[in-house]
């Protein structure tokens, strides 16, 4: 008899070689990735050679980029930077990227086809969950964690329970992955998925890009959970087979598996949602946000960063000007990105719209640089994380939102709904005064 | 480890204090423990460095170390003195990077609302119990794991797995 069984379940039983795992119980399991940056591998590399262990364990499992301070921003990072470039030699890694192939670690993993769907992926750090996407079990862990693996190629685990996100019907034009998970947040709050695995299901998620699920697993660990999960499906393994060769497993959930809580959502009913300061949980439709003036837009991060969200973005700016007193800087997820990006003429549109364009970086998103805030300023972000102090000085304030709403927001000067701007030509509404035109705050 | 714990608290009654305001992102270019110490708390408590002294306990309400996975952190916790910490619940990598340190972190729900910073504290792990010895209250906690216990006794996770392979050969 077979227990039936979630992803997560499936996955982690199949590395830690049982029939079946059950939530609660704890499991050593074979980790297939391991995933490092600059910030927390060093002081894993600096553990292990306090214990004295020279070797990773299998160097063909690691995949490593430099992405929270490049290019570097001081010494110290630089530093770090060149540490973990040493390793890398010492070590054999083969899969280097170095400066101009590089890339956020989240968003450059899938598009060089290193995550594959029934994997274990780990990686010092926390959106690590962006990966399932793929259908794959992905966490992120701490430096002693990413220590331990790199020692071993295994890492214990407590089998999280499971919630299951039923999301039905499709999105309104000027809503986005993102709004729908800034939405899930805050019906759950930040603790809400806390220890457990976020599942997303529907139609809604089926016909969702790779692109806009990544934002959706990318922010499961704003709602405190240890991953998200997308079943696999055709997209998935179609985007995976045009990067890899590789084999892999495809689990999907059993029909009869057990879910510690299920929420339904009917897609089409939302609107593009904006989180408050401080906590990614403080979602409002915009209808509810008061159109406050904001001091800078930034779009950029492995949550919002992808080809698409810069597309969706150019949208609403071309042809328009930033309001004055805005600064707008956008901040391509990765190298390939970025010359994507290029060849699109994106580049063209921010630029004249008054936008500035930077190498890929994780940068203002953590308060390191490019866009650090000072004190009391305001900026709308397609971020992930809003905390007291997260971009900058903790008196300043940010914004969460899709990439639409940052650039309508960047144009009026105050945070705006998208759509007021997706609807109308732009001559028309560059010719308006903004400010008064928009109607946010009215429902 | 002892199994009795006594100490001064640090009361975080707010639920949701997150790793950014633990130890903010501008210091992550450091991984000395006590250099991260100078600025442990430092977007929420400015004074915190100046007033926690060695053997110190945190006493903090739900979530307690939500956020970005930077073990960076329990480093700046446990280089400021902090002996452990108590909170109503804490979010998933903030607790398994505590144990993986060998650090204590307890999960009991509702202490932080009847404790006063300075309060003066005892854990006992056997007990499954902490005491307020200024107040005379006291609240039982959910007992670790045998396998948090096996960690925090080894000492955290890479001497539990060098003890378990044999230091220095973890691929034997
Ligand atoms: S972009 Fe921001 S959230 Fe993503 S890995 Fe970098 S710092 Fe973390």
């Amino acid at each position: 008899m077979t227990v039936p069984m979630t992803i997560t379940e499936k996955i982690l039983a199949a590395h830690s070689a049982c029939d079946s795992v059950r939530p609660g119980q704890i499991v050593n399991a074979v980790i297939d990735l391991i995933v490092a940056h600059e910030v927390t591998t060093p002081p894993a590399v600096n553990m292990l050679a306090k214990m004295g262990i020279s070797r990773v364990f299998d160097p063909s499992r690691v995949v490593v980029t430099p992405d929270h301070f490049v290019p570097n921003k001081d010494i110290q990072t630089a530093e770090l930077t060149r540490q973990l470039r040493r390793w890398v030699e010492e070590q054999g890694i083969e899969n280097y990227y170095e400066l101009g192939d590089h890339g956020i670690c989240h968003a450059l993993i899938p598009e060089r086809g290193h995550i594959l769907p029934g994997q274990t992926a780990i990686c010092g750090d926390s959106h690590t969950t962006t990966l399932g996407a793929f259908g794959a079990f992905a966490t992120g862990v701490g430096s002693t964690d990413l220590a331990a693996t790199l020692a071993t190629g295994e890492l214990w685990f407590k089998v999280p329970e499971t919630m299951r996100f039923n999301v039905s019907g499709a999105l309104p034009p000027g809503v986005y992955s993102k709004d729908l998970i800034l939405y899930i947040i805050s019906r759950i709050g930040v603790d809400g998925a806390r220890y457990r695995a976020m599942e997303y299901h529907g139609s809604c998620i089926e016909t969702l890009s790779m692109e806009a699920r990544m934002t959706i697993c990318n922010m499961a660990v704003e709602a405190g959970a240890k991953t998200g999960i997308i079943e696999a499906d055709q997209t998935a393994v179609e985007y995976v087979r045009a990067r890899s060769d590789k084999d892999f497993t495809v689990y999907v959930s059993d029909e009869d598996a057990e879910y510690a809580a299920a929420l339904d959502i009917d897609a089409s009913s939302l609107e593009p949602v904006v989180a408050l300061p401080h906590l990614p949980s403080n979602g409002r439709f915009i209808g509810e946000v008061e159109p406050v003036s904001i001091d800078q837009a930034y779009i950029g991060s492995c949550t919002n960063a992808r080809i698409e969200d810069l597309r969706e973005a150019a949208r609403i700016l071309k042809g328009r000007r930033i309001a004055r007193g805005v600064r707008a800087i956008v901040v391509p997820a990765t190298s390939a990105i970025w010359r994507q990006a290029l060849k699109e003429g994106l580049f063209e549109i921010f630029s004249e719209a008054g936008c500035v364009v930077s190498t890929a970086t994780c940068g203002a998103c953590l308060g390191g640089h490019m866009g650090v805030l000072g004190r009391r300023e305001r900026c709308i972000s397609t971020t992930n994380r809003n905390f007291v102090g997260r971009m900058g000085h903790p008196e300043a304030e940010v914004y969460l939102a899709s990439p639409a709403t940052v650039a309508a927001s960047a144009v009026a000067g105050c945070i705006t709904d998208p759509r007021v701007f997706l609807n109308a030509d732009p001559m028309t509404v560059e010719a308006a005064p903004f400010q008064d035109d928009i109607h946010v705050g009215v429902s | 480890m002892g199994r009795l714990i006594r100490g001064r608290a640090h009361v975080f009654k707010r639920a949701n204090i997150n790793t950014d305001e633990i130890i903010p992102a501008r210091y992550l270019t450091a991984h000395d423990e006590a250099e991260l110490a100078l600025h442990a708390m430092e977007d929420i408590s400015r004074d915190f460095v100046s007033r926690v002294r060695p053997g110190d306990l945190i006493i903090a309400g739900g979530d307690f170390g939500c956020g970005s996975s930077r073990e960076h952190a329990v480093w700046a916790l446990r280089g400021a003195g902090i002996a452990a910490i108590v909170a109503d619940t804490f979010a998933r990598i903030f607790f398994r990077n505590a144990l993986n340190n060998g650090f204590l972190a307890i999960e009991c729900a509702g202490l932080a609302e009847i404790t006063s910073d300075g309060d003066d504290i005892e854990l006992d792990l056997d007990a499954g119990a902490v005491r307020n010895h200024t107040t005379g209250a006291s609240r039982l906690f959910t007992p670790l794991t045998p396998f948090a216990l096996e960690l925090l006794e080894a000492g955290g996770l890479l001497p539990y797995v060098a003890q378990r392979r044999g230091v220095g050969s973890p691929n034997a």
